[in-house]
């Protein structure tokens, strides 16, 4: 190769490839620090609420608690069932945790800043949370023990109930925004009143409805009926142990940050200032997005306090009995208002 | 280049997960398989600019009806030997299916090829670049296709009725939660408050 084609080649593939090798790893090794943290906050504010120390050993305030977790879950030694599917069964956690990490690839933390301006982004990020069911499945199936088993099939008739209302409350954003693209659905969101031209005022159902899917998505509790360790041991993860059971809990986690964000997008404008006046615009936008990001997660670690674990026949009652009337009905509604006063997107 | 290299790693991951599909003796490495194969296809969609339409099979395909499929799958007690022992006599009927597909195929490249003016590529031209790929879908699918569109939804209708007909049965004996009496109980209703003297007991 002569050195002309080798600088068209370079520019054409070369480069791009590695800026964007260079974005997706800053993006990762952000979050996994961001992880981190999220996991000892919510170890903490579970204790607060239960008036409890929780993590306070390892250094200042037990702030590197979940570095001593990594570093032990990858010390130890993974336990393989003699009778479960090897390939399949560390095939598992790995999409778990690749799927989450992916869907990262297309969340907006401001304005540019985002490793694929994708135009059906909002797609995107659905499309990889439904797969994310696929790990636990897997992880249940490969298992070849009976609790696991049971988790993993709850599991999928959960996910896949709640993605329903989560795809109809996602429809009810786009008609306001008129877009697919996640930077487009937080630019409709700016407006000259701040923060009440977000989505949260004007889709309060959908915001409500999007956060309970998004705990029940995520199996986070009240609805963690897949690991119930009351009934079902630690369902889908009972037989995984060390580094892959770290990988299912780092994907689970991943995935639960990567609903704080989505439900930032959505529904409390991104990265843009509660108001656009002075003090609050002089903060950057990535700080804004944090500090939503981590107000979602409070919301979160605070349900998980509170909220008492779901029965099964009364969380499929919620999905489809509750939560699909009522977000079919607000699709109808949105559609007909902006139909009706030519507001909003397109 | 760099769109040839991809479609060859799509395409013959799809081809061989297709195989595998058919040949792996367990069941669920089979539906495993149709998922990778589902994944490519994906892929395909993507190179040819259909990114909507990518999108929505991964999140219809492989995000619902695999999911169920392998959900039946895995609760299967499958039996290999009744399965191997019934292979000769299903073998006429799945070779006369298969042959007719082959030829369809065949018929169908085969037109294309002699006569390029066959084709309908031509239509798709006519798609505006300017706006993007789902905004395309929507104009031409709910302007043009109406009617195919509302006849799609119609007959899902029909399907979801059906099921819920067919697997919907009423039992007696069987005791409810019914969430509004739960909730509209009031105090009075349920509790009664008795003066117990000492001694005496109710």
């Amino acid at each position: 190769m002569n050195g002309e084609a080798f600088t068209q080649f370079m520019t054409t593939y070369g480069w791009p490839f590695f800026w964007i090798a260079l974005h997706s790893l800053a993006l990762m090794v952000g979050l996994l620090i961001f992880i981190a943290f999220i996991l000892y906050a919510d170890r903490k504010i579970w204790a607060a609420v239960q008036l409890r120390r929780g993590p306070n050993v390892v250094g200042p305030f037990g702030l590197l608690q979940s570095f001593a977790d990594m570093l032990k879950f990858v010390f130890k030694e993974p336990i393989i069932p003699s009778k479960s599917d090897k390939f399949v069964f560390l095939l598992a956690p790995i999409v778990t945790t690749v799927l989450a990490l992916a869907a990262w690839a297309v969340i907006p933390i401001n304005e540019g800043w985002v490793v694929a301006d994708l135009n059906v982004g909002i797609l995107y990020v659905l499309a990889m949370s439904s797969l994310g069911v696929y790990g636990i499945i897997m992880g249940g199936w490969a298992s070849n023990s009976k609790y696991p088993f049971l988790g993993a099939l709850r599991s999928a008739a959960q996910m896949v109930s709640y993605e329903v209302s989560i795809g109809f409350v996602i429809i009810t954003v786009l008609l306001m925004a008129g877009s697919l693209n996640l930077t487009d659905i937080v630019m409709a969101q700016k407006g000259e009143y701040g923060m009440f031209n977000w989505y949260w005022l004007s889709l309060f159902p959908m915001f409500v409805v999007f956060f309970i899917s998004a705990l029940a998505e995520t199996n986070r509790p009240p609805f963690d009926l897949p690991e119930a360790e009351s009934e079902l041991v630690a369902g889908f993860m009972v037989e995984y142990s060390s580094t892959p059971y770290m990988l299912f809990m780092l994907g689970e986690y991943v995935a639960i940050v990567l609903m704080c964000a989505m439900t930032t997008i959505l529904f409390l404008g991104g990265w843009l200032p509660p108001f656009d006046i002075a003090p609050f615009n002089w903060v950057p936008g990535v700080i804004w997005f944090i500090i939503k990001t981590c107000g979602v997660f409070f919301m979160f670690a605070m349900v998980k306090a509170f909220v008492p674990r779901y029965r099964y026949d009364q969380l499929m009652r919620l999905g489809w009995k509750v939560f699909l009337p009522l977000s079919l009905f607000m699709v109808v509604l949105v559609a007909s208002v902006l139909h009706f006063t030519k507001v909003g997107g397109v | 280049m760099l769109t040839a290299l991809f479609f060859y790693l799509f395409a013959s991951l799809t081809v061989i997960s297709g195989f595998m599909v058919v040949f792996v003796k367990n069941p669920v490495h089979a539906v495993l398989f149709l998922i990778l194969a589902f994944f490519n296809v994906a892929g395909l969609f993507l190179l040819l600019g259909a990114e909507f339409l990518a999108l929505t099979l991964l999140i219809v395909y492989v995000g619902a009806v695999a999911v169920l499929f392998l959900f039946v799958v895995m609760m299967l007690d499958v039996d290999f030997a009744e399965l191997k022992s019934g292979f000769l006599n299903y073998l006429p009927a799945g070779l006369f299916v298969g042959g007719i597909l082959l030829a369809e195929i065949i018929m169908v490249s085969g037109a294309w090829i002699l006569n390029p003016a066959l084709s309908t590529l031509e239509k798709v031209k006519e798609i505006d670049p300017t706006v993007t790929n789902t905004e395309n879908f929507g104009k031409v699918l709910y302007t043009d296709h109406l009617y195919y569109f509302e006849a799609a939804g119609i007959v899902l209708l029909i399907a979801m009725v059906g099921a819920i007909v067919l697997t919907l049965r009423q039992r007696d004996g069987v005791r409810r939660q019914d969430i509004a009496t739960q909730v509209g109980r009031q105090p009075k209703d349920a509790m009664e408050i008795k003066k117990v003297e000492t001694g005496q007991g109710i």
